[in-house]
């Protein structure tokens, strides 16, 4: 299973200050398929000329595959009770603060509100507490959510094979689930207690998920915990080895940034807009069918330029504390990082239409998803 | 005019819906592009919302739905997402469109053979997309398809009729009608697969990718009409040496 985990070990120690001359960019970007070894050149790229070359080719890539469509979606947090020890979260055992799980009625409320908002596609997400958001909490909360909305997807804890299974059973389509870092011993250190400790189990959530039917899945690493390239490698490859062992399933990448959560945790490396650019656009370029998603943790004005780019889905109207659509709640208390794009669905929708794109919110209409 | 599914069309250029960047195109894609079949995708028929519209409601009630099954990845699947479609669309013309991969995107003639038997039976009117297989093509023939979507290249690549000697035997030896989908990117591309007789073309990604999605189906139904004129009339052969065509022929023949 951790092949792809060695084999981007490998190619980032051989390439690790290797820096592609201009002429090899474009050697490279004249070529159908990219090989592992121009996928580990190009992350040492810096040159603005480069990337932007590299871009152009990027949003050629996506516009073929993917046509003029972005998938709008939010997420719905349920509860942020957790028993992880991660020392960069806001939503971490050791963090002080009220915790939080919305009853059944209250996550009808959530989504009601959120349907009239215009919003048509979830992912219910919690905290990693087995005891306080249990299986079956989750199973029903998603079980409401597939009457009001599209497409539901989840975001919490890794499950068993089995109650994917459930889950596929009731309409849930897609997992996402970051996997931090993917560099072993510094997520053991990040990760000190609780059972989000078990590096493989998270890794392999994603296999099992679409073994027991899932149709989508969304993987990535939270840039800033380790060595940003050397995640973004194991992510691609990460994707690569889902879109070879599932082929039927749509796989997605996301590159979310390390943002403050009222922790005292300075993550050990930051990643510039250029460098977080470059990322994205490597990943179409490798994977030019993968979907790419971007998070309201980016600005607007990041996300409206990326968008005529590379990414296929992107979260809109995102609320992050618990119960953050129905109640009127500070934004900052309590929420799992800081949201950058407070943007309305609406105002999304209308900058994505003003660049002649069509905003979606649907990927499998009900009924036609569990099969 | 020529005659498919049950019914008499004027163009023989039908257009796919998924990539479009707005719904409402359809609409004039229709009345001035003169298009008259629009394949949609029944995995994005959503529900109308408060800021995205039903793709129906953007066809014209003239025009015929073609619904497509892309997202199955069997026969079952297929079969589901067609009778859904159907159901939603009121109308019996299916795409079937069966991918084992997200990669590539290459139908799978298996599967695609299993669908159409049953939605043939079914009642459907039952168009599948294909690799350029004369065998399938025939098979598909026997069980009574209206026509066959042979790719002229892969989904989406812009690269034109990259297997003519492929597709050129099922256009001489199926008697149903051949649609060219996937592959074309230009209306070169169109205008040379309708020269070639195919009795109509599938565009998608090269119009709603376009920069002018309207005006590039306008281009389209122009090269469509023109290379199917041209067929009507007979393309020459190419020579391989000039012919003689004086009179002097005669006297050095004499």
């Amino acid at each position: 299973m951790n092949g792809f985990l060695k084999e981007a070990e490998k190619l980032i120690k051989e390439y690790k200050d290797y820096v592609p001359s201009h002429k090899e960019v474009c050697r490279i970007l004249e070529k159908e398929f990219l090989t592992k070894e121009d996928l580990a050149k190009l992350l040492n790229v810096s040159s603005k000329e480069d990337i932007m070359l590299m871009a152009k080719k990027a949003q050629k890539l996506t516009r073929e595959n993917f046509g003029k469509v972005v998938l709008l979606y939010a997420p719905l947090y349920i509860a942020n009770y957790c028993q992880n020890g991660c020392v960069y979260c806001g939503f971490s055992y050791s963090k002080n603060y009220k915790r939080e799980k919305l009853s059944f009625e209250e996550i009808e409320n959530e989504l009601e509100k959120m349907k009239e908002e215009g919003i048509d596609s979830v992912i219910i997400l919690t905290g990693e507490d087995r005891i306080n958001s249990s299986f079956e909490y989750i199973e029903k909360a998603c079980s409401i959510a597939t009457e009001f909305m599209s497409e539901v997807s989840i975001e919490v804890y890794p499950l068993y094979e089995e109650e994917y299974r459930r889950l596929s059973n009731i309409g849930v389509v897609g997992i996402t689930i970051y996997q931090e870092t993917y560099q072993k011993d510094n997520y053991q250190k990040l990760h000190p207690f609780g059972p989000k400790k078990d590096f493989e189990f998270r890794l392999n959530a994603p296999e099992r998920a679409l073994k027991a039917g899932f149709h989508e899945a969304c993987v990535g690493p939270l840039l800033g915990l380790s060595e940003p390239r050397k995640d973004v490698l194991c992510a691609i490859l990460h994707a690569e080895h889902l879109l070879e062992k599932f082929p039927k399933a749509e796989i997605s990448i996301s590159f979310p940034r390390f943002r403050s959560a009222g922790t005292d945790f300075v993550p050990s490396y930051t990643v510039s807009d250029r460098e977080f650019i470059k990322f994205l656009v490597i990943a179409r370029l490798y994977l030019p069918r993968v979907g790419i998603v971007l998070s309201t943790r980016e600005s607007p004005l990041l996300r409206d330029a990326l968008l005529d780019v590379c990414i296929t889905k992107m979260s809109a109207g995102s609320k992050t504390t618990v119960g953050g659509y129905a109640k009127e709640k500070d934004e900052d208390a309590g929420a799992q990082f800081e949201v950058e794009d407070r943007r309305s669905v609406s105002e999304v929708v209308d900058v994505i239409i003003k660049k002649g794109l069509r905003p979606e919110f649907t990927n499998w209409v009900k009924g036609v998803k569990g099969i | 005019m020529f005659e498919i599914g049950g019914k008499i069309l004027k163009s023989r250029l039908f257009v796919g819906t998924g990539k479009l960047p707005d719904y409402s195109l359809i609409e004039k894609m229709y009345y001035e592009a003169g298009v008259e079949v629009f394949a949609v995708a029944v995995r994005r028929i959503g529900p109308n919302t408060r800021h995205t519209r039903n793709v129906l409601e953007y066809i014209p009630k003239d025009a015929v739905v073609m619904v497509n099954t892309s997202g199955a990845q069997d026969h079952r699947e297929a079969v589901k997402i067609a009778m859904i479609g159907r159901e939603l669309t009121n109308s019996d013309w299916v795409k079937v469109e069966i991918e084992k991969d997200t990669k590539y995107l290459f139908p799978d003639g298996f599967e695609t053979l299993k669908a159409c038997e049953i939605l043939v039976k079914e009642g459907f009117k039952v168009f599948p997309y294909i690799y350029p297989d004369l065998n399938l093509a025939k098979e598909l023939e026997q069980i009574g398809v209206e026509a066959v979507m042979p790719l002229g290249s892969p989904i989406g690549t812009n690269k034109g009729i990259g297997c003519e000697v492929l597709l050129k035997p099922i256009i001489n030896e199926v008697k149903i009608p051949v649609i060219i989908d996937a592959g074309i990117g230009r209306p070169s591309h169109a205008a040379q697969a309708m020269e070639m007789g195919a009795d109509a073309v599938l565009i998608n990604t090269a119009i709603a990718t376009s920069a002018d999605p309207l005006r590039m189906a306008m281009a389209f139904a122009k090269a469509v009409e023109a290379g199917r004129l041209a067929f009507e009339v007979g393309i020459l052969k190419e020579h391989e040496y000039a012919q003689a065509s004086s009179p002097l022929e005669d006297f050095i023949g004499g």
